[in-house]
């Protein structure tokens, strides 16, 4: 029986190197994203984004001569540090991947970033981590982390802009307790005290508790002209939005990107009107471009799904750039493919952008997202300004 | 005039929340505490038996409303709840004829019931899931307002306005009658006497007679009829999530155990002090003492005692207080 594992061991890893042997020139892309977990039902569309992209290039059969790419699924589960940089060992470890997309949600990335990628010189390009903490303005990443969503802190200063435009001056700031919340309410104070605005009380509720009259008594104590909730729209941030409206704690409010969606209308209906939003959405010409490209494959103007198209396209446009698969060549080029100069690259036109990038020219790519990287590698960011009039939302401009 | 306002805010915020709170965890506490006097165990499944029964409830009104029966101003789930409270009744005596009985007649000890109930909390959850989904669900319809808060202000010229949900209305008087019914059930008939008699010494209750097998029943009958009643109220004054229903268990029990194990009384008096605990110590008085005070001495921070983000440590810090100084309960229930 010993002599038996003893020979299949070896069988297996003379196998596995042949296997690797005769693929050398195969291109593995990572798709982390939370498949489970609080946001999967937007995961399953940002999934088949980023593997669309990835089998555009393959199809197109351009990359680094004649590369095939294939790409390998982890799970983040969008709350678990543990599982998601246990999965992100996988990949880089077992799979072998070339770089990653992903991950999704900040927590998770941020642990993935400092545990895996950072010691084993991986690349990894977030479509929708929006947390402020992962900016690394001092090179902590080493370069290796880039984002196709812009930064809460950009977001911050959006929603400043907003409320000063409509002499808005002083606000109440509920936000779900983590990452995402913390880090969106406070880029937005510092923004907002910035401009001249007073933010009464900048305090967290918890997600899926049973009853929120504590909070929205102590909001409501505080005062203010408008509540902004930074939460979700089908957990805490919801319950904030009820009992605020109920009590008639606050009759207006302002909603960040993750409680935008065609839930909160239909849970709230006309008591919305005069209230107002932003999230990151490209423009109508740039969506209309990327759903005739994508088809029926899957739903294009879902939440970060163009981010994640982008986000994949960027690194294999990187590598074909540096012409070499090896992460730490090909993170030097990922800001010269996103940004100008050169040619306009975009989403549906991987091919030409490859061909271009092969004869020694350069791109400007613009994707399904009009990415423009600033900063430390994060996308600059087009919002959509929505208000609520008549129980309908509309689209007031884009910022 | 600025005391009325005091007073008026202190209710919009306070009083009427935490009333309607309140009665939803003490109902929840009364199934809790009945399984624990009379079947002698902490039943987990309780919040789970909760997020079935108002399924059921859901599902019924769904239907009521696809074939237009309402009974408008009133939300049309309090027309589906006898029918709601018999299926999870069926749900609950089949599960204590599968699993339960199985450990009663091999008289195991109270932790293993625990156990077997943490269990049966799994299967249950997974049975909603299952059949509804985990997404939010809404099924209140009828009139949103006894009063609401601009309507208040424009009757009385206050410049504070009150709001009155009718689900708020609906779960208290709905508590007040369902808590005077089984108290008249526990005091004045003869199954109600049983089960007490059965819950204080088991022993005798069988030697003078007692049939154990029905006492077991009526209490399942009855913590049906709780379970599935708080958990409609619960579901039409705020929303129905199978998530959120499971982590009501921890208040409830918070409840249940500050005012006795096994104490129906006690088990109400204990939902209204979590819930008014969770609500008050965390309250900004702020607008309140800006009209009780002079101007001179109108406060400027928000006179917080605690921020929001410790009301449930405020609860649990009271559990723990009443455990050390009363092992059982405020209203001397059977200790731990």
């Amino acid at each position: 029986m010993k002599r038996l594992l003893i020979g299949t061991a070896l069988a297996t890893s003379f196998g596995a190197a042949a296997f690797a042997g005769s693929h050398s020139n195969e291109v593995k892309i990572g798709v982390f994203l939370g498949f489970t977990g609080p946001i999967e039902s937007t995961v399953a569309q940002m999934g088949p984004a980023a593997e669309f992209a990835v089998n555009e290039v393959n199809e197109s059969g351009l990359l680094l001569g004649g590369a095939s790419v294939s790409s390998v699924r982890a799970d983040t589960t969008c709350i678990d540090a543990g599982a998601a940089t246990a999965a992100m060992e996988r990949l880089v470890t077992s799979d072998n991947v070339d770089g990653v997309v992903g991950g999704d949600c900040s927590g998770v990335t941020g642990a993935a970033l400092m545990n895996v990628a950072l010691p084993n010189g991986m690349v990894m390009i977030s479509p929708s981590a929006t947390s402020p903490g992962l900016s690394h303005m001092n090179n902590e990443d080493n370069g290796l982390f880039f984002r196709t969503a812009p930064s809460d802190a950009r977001q911050g200063v959006v929603m400043t802009e907003i409320l000063m435009d409509r002499g808005i001056n002083s606000v109440a700031v509920s936000y779900t307790n983590n990452d995402y919340g913390k880090g969106l309410a406070d880029a937005f104070q510092s923004a907002y005290e910035a401009a001249g605005g007073t933010v009464t009380l900048n305090a967290p509720h918890e997600d899926g508790k049973a009853d929120y009259s504590a909070e929205v008594a102590a909001l409501a104590a505080a005062g203010g002209d408008r509540l902004v909730v930074a939460g979700y729209v089908d957990q805490g941030g919801k319950g904030i939005t009820q009992a605020a409206l109920d009590t008639g704690a606050f009759d207006t409010f302002h909603f960040p990107d993750g409680m935008l969606s065609a839930k909160l209308l239909e849970d709230f209906g006309a008591d919305l009107n005069g209230s107002t939003g932003q999230h990151p959405s490209p423009s109508v010409e740039l969506a209309a471009n990327f759903k005739s490209v994508v088809g029926d494959a899957f739903d294009s103007t879902s939440a970060f799904a163009p981010e994640s198209y982008d986000a994949a396209a960027l690194i294999m446009l990187a590598m074909q750039a540096a012409g070499s698969k090896d992460p730490n060549v090909y993170k030097e080029h990922v800001m010269n493919v996103a940004n100008a100069p050169g040619e306009k690259i975009n989403a549906g036109e991987l091919a030409k952008g490859l061909e271009i990038l092969a004869n020694g020219g350069e791109i400007d790519y613009v994707g399904a997202t009009g990415v423009e990287l600033v900063g430390p590698g994060e996308a600059a960011g087009t919002y959509r300004e929505v208000e609520y009039v008549n129980g309908e939302e509309t689209t007031a401009g884009f910022r | 005039m600025e005391l009325l306002n005091a007073f008026i805010v202190l209710a919009n915020f306070v009083l009427v929340p935490a009333i309607a709170y309140g009665s939803q965890l003490a109902l929840g506490a009364l199934g809790v505490t009945l399984v624990y006097g009379v079947l002698r165990f902490s039943n987990f499944a309780h919040g789970d038996t909760m997020a079935f029964g108002t399924m059921v409830v859901i599902l019924l009104t769904w239907w009521m409303q696809s074939i237009g029966i309402s009974i408008a101003p009133l939300p049309t789930a309090l027309l589906a709840l006898p029918l709601g409270i018999a299926v999870t009744a069926a749900l609950l005596i089949a599960t204590d004829r599968t699993v339960y009985k199985f450990y009663r007649t091999q008289k195991s000890p109270p932790v293993i019931f625990l156990i077997v109930s943490l269990g049966v909390m799994f299967v249950m959850n997974g049975l909603v899931r299952f059949i509804i989904g985990v997404d939010d669900q809404r099924f209140s319809d009828g009139e949103r307002f006894i009063i609401s808060a601009r309507e208040f202000k424009k009757m009385t010229g206050l410049s504070e306005g009150l709001a009155i949900k009718t689900t708020q209305g609906i779960t208290v008087i709905t508590a007040i009658v369902v808590v005077a019914v089984l108290f008249w059930f526990l005091n004045k008939t003869r199954t109600g006497k049983s089960m007490r008699a059965f819950s204080d010494n088991e022993d005798l209750a069988l030697l003078s007679g007692i049939n154990p097998e029905r006492v077991v029943f009526y209490t399942w009958l009855i913590v049906a009829a709780l379970a599935t009643i708080a958990g409609t109220l619960y579901g039409l004054d705020k929303s129905f999530k199978p998530f959120v229903y499971f982590q009501l268990l921890l208040p409830i029990f918070a409840a249940a155990i500050v005012g006795g194990l096994g104490s129906p009384l006690g088990a109400i008096a204990g939902g209204f002090i979590i819930a008014f605990s969770e609500v008050m110590i965390t309250y900004a008085w702020k607008k309140v003492f800006g009209y009780i005070l002079p101007e001179a001495l109108a406060p400027d921070g928000l006179v917080q005692l605690l921020a929001t983000e410790y009301k449930f440590a405020v609860s649990f810090v009271i559990l723990v207080i009443v455990l050390l100084f009363k092992p059982t309960g405020l209203f001397k229930g059977k200790a731990l």
